[in-house]
C-alpha cells in the first residue's frame, strides 16, 4: 500500500431538501483499503457515499477524491459505483447487457462520446471475468437479481477503477449469492489493489473482508481497523455482548 | 386516381418529405422521453404551442413566421418545465401540467381577444400537412437536419440519462445539460409536428412509435431504429390513405401508428410468450 489518500472528508455535512442527514464527518481512506460502512437504518450511510460521488449536496465541510476537491474532480473513470437499488433499472428498458456495461466506458470519452472496438473488447473481457459473457445479448429487464447485480458490477469495473463504491450491493440477494458477491469484491480488492467503500447492513459478513470499519449514525461513531473495532467498547454497545464472537471470528 | 398520380403532385411530395422528417425526429426523441417517463411533455409543449400560435396570429404572422414565433416560446417553456422539476419540488407530470395550463389559457385569451377561433387556429389544432408550403419544408428540413446531428452527437449521453440519472452522473455525464438538450430538441420537434398532426395529436407522434418499439426491441439501437421506421411509415401510409379515402391526414397518420402498436403488442405475445406479462 502506497499510503496515497484516495478519499478525504473534513467536517462534512450533507443535506437534502428536508434537512441535514450527516454532521461533522471527517475521515480518510488510503489506496488499497477495504472500508465497510455500517450503521442502523437512516444513519446516513448511503448519503455519505452519494455525497462523495456528487449525488447529494454537501452543505458544510469538504470532500476530495484522489487529492482533488470534489467540485473540481473530473476523473470519473477512476471511480466505479454500484448503486443500492436494483429498482433503479426500468424493467422495460430495452438495453442489452453489452450496451449497459458499455455505458460505464463513457467516463473515459471526450465529446462526442463514441465507443470503439477497444471498448467492445474491454466490455467482453469484463463480462468474461465476472462469468456473465453468456448474458451479453440479454435485455437487462430479463435478468434475475443476482445476474443484474453482476452486470451493474461489470459496468462499475469496466474501466479498471481505482476506487469502487458499493451501496448495499447485496440487499436483494440470497445468502449464497451474497457470499459469492462479497468474495468477488474481496478478490478485486486484493488482486487489483482497488480501494473499496462498501455500505452494508450486514456487519457480520463484511467483517470477514473489510480492513477498516466505519460505523455511522448521523456522525462517525467508530473508524479504524477491523481488529480495533472488534476490541472496542463501541462494538458490544452497538451489537450486544455476543457480537464479538459472531463478527470477529474471520473464516 | 392511382398511387403514381398521387405522388406526382407537388403538395403531396412536400407533405411526404416534411412529414417523414418530422416523424423521424419525433419517434427517435420519443424513445428517450418514454424511458425517462416524460411522455406527456409533448402534450404540455403542444398546449404552449397553441398559445404561441395564438400570439403569432394576433400579430398577423402566418406560415413560416408563425413557426419562428412559436419556437423560442416553446423552447423557453420546455426549459421552464425542467427548472420546475429540478428546483420547484414538483414531479415531472405536475410541472408539465402547470406549463400546459399556462399555454392553453394564454392561447384561449389571445384567440378570444383576437376575434375568436378562425380557420388558421383550427389548422394548428388538427394539423394540415397537405397545405405545407415550400418555405416551411425548407425550414423543417434544416431544423430536422440540425436535430438529427445533435441527436447523433449526444446519443450515448442521452442513452445514459435514459438508463439512470444517478449512474450517468457517476460516469461524468453532465445530466442537467443533457436534460436541457433533450427538452429543447423536443420543443423544436413539437413545433414542427404541429403542422403535421396538430396540437391535439402531437404527443401520439412521440409516444406511439416508442411504445411499439419497446414491445419488440432487443437492444437500445434496435429500439430507436424500430421507432423511426414506424414513425416514418405511418406518415407515408397515413397521407396516402387520407388522399385515397378523403380523410384528415393527421388522424389517418395517428390511426396507422396505433395499428402498428396493436400489431407489435400482439407480436410480442407470439414471439416472446414468456416475457409478455
Amino acid at each position: 500500500m502506497s499510503g496515497e489518500i484516495v478519499v478525504k472528508t473534513d467536517q462534512l455535512a450533507c443535506c437534502y431538501r428536508e434537512g441535514r442527514v450527516l454532521e461533522d464527518v471527517s475521515f480518510q481512506v488510503e489506496r488499497g483499503d477495504y472500508v465497510g460502512i455500517v450503521g442502523p437504518n437512516g444513519s446516513g450511510k448511503s448519503s455519505l457515499v452519494k455525497s462523495l460521488l456528487g449525488l447529494v449536496d454537501i452543505c458544510d465541510g469538504t470532500a476530495s477524491l484522489f487529492g482533488c476537491r470534489l467540485a473540481d474532480f473530473g476523473d470519473w473513470h477512476k471511480v466505479g459505483y454500484l448503486p443500492q437499488s436494483l429498482n433503479l433499472v426500468n424493467p422495460v428498458f430495452p438495453a442489452t447487457v453489452q450496451e449497459t456495461v458499455g455505458l460505464g466506458r463513457l467516463s473515459l470519452k471526450s465529446f462526442p462520446k463514441r465507443l470503439n472496438r477497444d471498448d467492445t473488447v474491454k466490455i467482453d473481457e469484463t463480462l468474461n471475468e465476472l462469468g456473465i459473457y453468456d448474458l451479453k445479448a440479454k435485455l437487462v429487464g430479463e435478468l434475475s437479481g443476482g445476474q443484474l447485480q453482476r452486470v451493474l458490477l461489470a459496468r462499475a469495473i469496466v474501466n479498471d477503477p481505482e476506487l469502487l463504491v458499493l451501496d448495499e450491493p447485496t440487499a436483494a440477494l440470497d445468502p449464497e449469492t451474497r457470499e459469492r458477491f462479497y468474495s468477488m469484491i474481496a478478490d478485486i480488492n486484493r488482486s487489483r489493489g482497488v480501494t473499496i467503500l462498501l455500505v452494508t447492513h450486514d456487519s457480520g459478513a463484511i467483517g470477514q473482508y473489510a480492513s477498516k470499519m466505519l460505523y455511522l449514525d448521523k456522525k462517525i461513531l467508530f473508524y479504524g481497523s477491523f481488529e480495533e473495532f472488534c476490541l472496542s467498547p463501541e462494538m458490544s454497545s452497538l451489537f450486544g455482548e455476543h457480537s464479538q464472537h459472531l463478527m470477529c471470528h474471520r473464516h | 386516381m392511382n398511387l403514381l398520380e398521387i405522388l406526382s403532385y407537388g403538395f403531396i411530395q412536400r407533405a411526404l418529405l416534411a412529414g417523414t422528417l418530422i416523424a423521424l425526429l419525433c419517434s427517435v426523441l420519443g424513445v428517450f422521453l418514454v424511458l425517462r417517463r416524460l411522455s406527456l411533455i409533448g402534450d404540455g409543449l403542444a398546449h404552449v404551442t397553441f398559445g404561441s400560435a395564438a400570439i403569432a396570429l394576433a400579430l398577423k404572422m402566418y406560415s413560416v413566421m408563425s413557426l419562428l414565433v412559436s419556437m423560442p416560446i416553446v423552447m423557453l417553456a420546455s426549459l421552464g418545465i425542467l427548472k420546475l422539476t429540478e428546483k420547484g419540488r414538483l414531479s415531472g407530470d405536475a410541472a408539465i401540467g402547470l406549463v400546459s395550463a399556462l399555454g392553453i389559457s394564454a392561447g384561449i385569451i389571445l384567440a378570444s381577444v383576437g376575434g375568436g377561433y378562425n380557420v388558421d387556429l383550427l389548422s394548428y389544432l388538427f394539423g394540415n400537412i397537405l397545405s405545407i408550403s415550400r418555405e416551411e419544408v425548407i425550414i423543417a428540413g434544416l431544423l430536422c437536419l440540425g436535430v438529427i446531428v445533435l441527436l447523433t452527437l449526444y446519443y450515448n449521453e442521452l442513452f445514459a440519462i435514459a438508463f439512470s440519472d444517478e449512474l450517468a452522473r457517476t460516469s461524468g455525464v453532465r445530466v442537467s445539460y443533457i436534460n436541457a438538450i433533450l427538452v429543447l430538441l423536443t420543443a423544436l420537434s413539437v413545433v414542427l409536428a404541429m403542422k403535421l398532426v396538430g396540437i391535439m395529436l402531437i404527443s401520439s407522434m412521440l409516444i406511439v412509435p416508442a411504445a411499439s418499439a419497446l414491445q419488440l426491441a432487443r437492444g437500445f439501437k434496435v429500439c430507436i431504429t424500430l421507432a423511426a421506421v414506424q414513425g416514418c411509415s405511418s406518415v407515408i401510409i397515413g397521407i396516402v390513405i387520407s388522399i385515397l379515402s378523403n380523410l384528415p391526414a393527421s388522424a389517418s397518420i395517428v390511426m396507422v401508428n396505433l395499428l402498428f402498436f396493436a400489431a407489435a403488442f400482439l407480436a410480442r405475445r407470439v414471439i416472446y410468450p414468456k416475457n409478455s406479462n
